[in-house]
């Protein structure tokens, strides 16, 4: 029974991890479906709110597998349920990763290198609008983005842990003020 | 002794893959694992592997941040496997990966435990709030940096735009457009050969 649940986890995460591509959030219709609707491991709503730890907890958001997998079948088919969804696309990465690193220092490989260049700038950019429009954007928001950036930029050796703490003791000391428009 | 020609002034040293131990690599990773909440992965590494530790450079991360981008699978897992395999092989993807996961994988399953009497803890989801927000800092110090070394001329900030404008303010799915724009960026800085039969 133990072992076939883990033979379900890995079939029904595994190939999700190929389907992810530009990011996770391709993956959460089909997992949903498979895990609430097909294998009834969960209902809707602890689907939910899986989805709302794994985006809150450090890791990626994506990292809601784990959480199943703890679910279906604990610590062992918590492993299995990371590992099938990481493991896949990361060995697809390794090869092209290898492949690439392989003719480092060609003058076409330093064409596409310089090449990429302002691409990753638009991604990153890109990136930055997008995260900012997901947030529930208030003032105090901007006002912690804002800081955080700032300081991110001007003094780039404090450590960043420390600014993400800076922003969760501003919104715990707003939440206790009362001030709601966050 | 005729030296060789001077390279132009702008061209760095070059940069040499310095020897990383794994268990150094794993307990670099492993604590960007455990702070990387929303989006702030890709700049933490950047801070770690370029700034602090100057194990690659910036051309060498942000090639592989491009090529992470378009490969399936989650970025920053594919991130951290690209520049453990650049740093140490097999080996040193397999460690980079296990490291970025193990923090995130024992903090998501106590939460989930935990998660009806957090809930219960007041302020706990303003907590989180605020730590995301500050963690979209983090990405825009990656996005100033990124946008800086692109930005050598007028080709690049076109290029750059290119991106970000359907990407980011049009919406459009990341994958086509960097799909699209790669190739041409790249045919755009592709070094131009004086013809030998001209």
């Amino acid at each position: 029974m133990r072992d076939e649940s883990l033979l379900a986890l890995l079939i029904v995460i595994a190939p999700l991890s190929l389907v992810a591509i530009g990011g996770a959030s391709g993956i959460y219709a089909p997992l949903q479906h498979q895990t609430v609707d097909v294998y009834q491991w969960l209902t809707a709503r602890e689907f939910l709110e899986m989805f709302a730890i794994a985006r809150v907890t450090p890791g990626p958001g994506s990292m809601i597998t784990t959480l199943i997998g703890w679910k279906v079948a604990g610590l062992a088919g918590a492993l299995v349920a990371t590992l099938a969804l990481f493991v896949p696309a990361c060995i697809g990465c390794f090869v092209a990763a290898r492949a690439w690193n392989k003719y480092r220092g060609t003058e076409w490989h330093t064409a596409i290198e310089t090449g990429l260049r302002p691409v990753a700038g638009g991604i990153v950019a890109a990136a930055v609008v997008v995260l900012i429009r997901l947030a529930e954007t208030g003032p105090l928001s901007w006002l912690v983005l804002g800081v955080a950036s700032l300081v991110f930029v001007l003094l780039p050796k404090i450590h960043p842990g420390l600014i993400l703490a800076g922003g969760g003791a501003a919104y715990v000391a707003a939440y206790f003020a009362g001030f709601t428009a966050l | 002794m005729a030296l060789p020609q001077n390279p132009p002034l702008d061209s760095p040293p070059p940069h040499v893959t310095p020897h990383v131990p794994l268990l150094q690599l794993y307990r670099t990773f492993f604590w960007v694992g455990l702070f990387s909440f929303g989006g702030g992965v890709s700049a933490w590494l950047h801070r770690e592997v370029v700034n602090i530790r100057g194990w690659m450079t910036d051309d060498q991360f942000f090639s592989g941040y491009s090529l992470t981008h378009v490969l399936p699978g989650v970025n920053s897992s594919n991130l951290v496997v690209y520049i453990g395999q650049h740093l140490r092989g097999a080996s040193g993807a397999v460690v980079a990966l296990l490291a970025l996961l193990s923090g995130p994988f024992i903090v998501v399953i106590g939460a989930a435990v935990a998660y009806q009497y957090l809930l219960q803890v007041p302020g706990f989801q303003a907590a989180v709030a605020g730590i995301a927000a500050a963690a979209i800092g983090m990405l825009v110090r990656l996005g100033y940096i990124a946008v800086r070394q692109a930005t050598t001329g007028v080709v690049p900030v076109l290029i750059m735009l290119a991106v970000f404008i359907p990407v980011g303010i049009l919406r459009w799915p990341l994958v086509p457009v960097v799909l699209v724009m790669a190739p041409i960026a790249i045919a755009l800085a592709w070094p131009r050969k004086p013809k030998s039969n001209a």
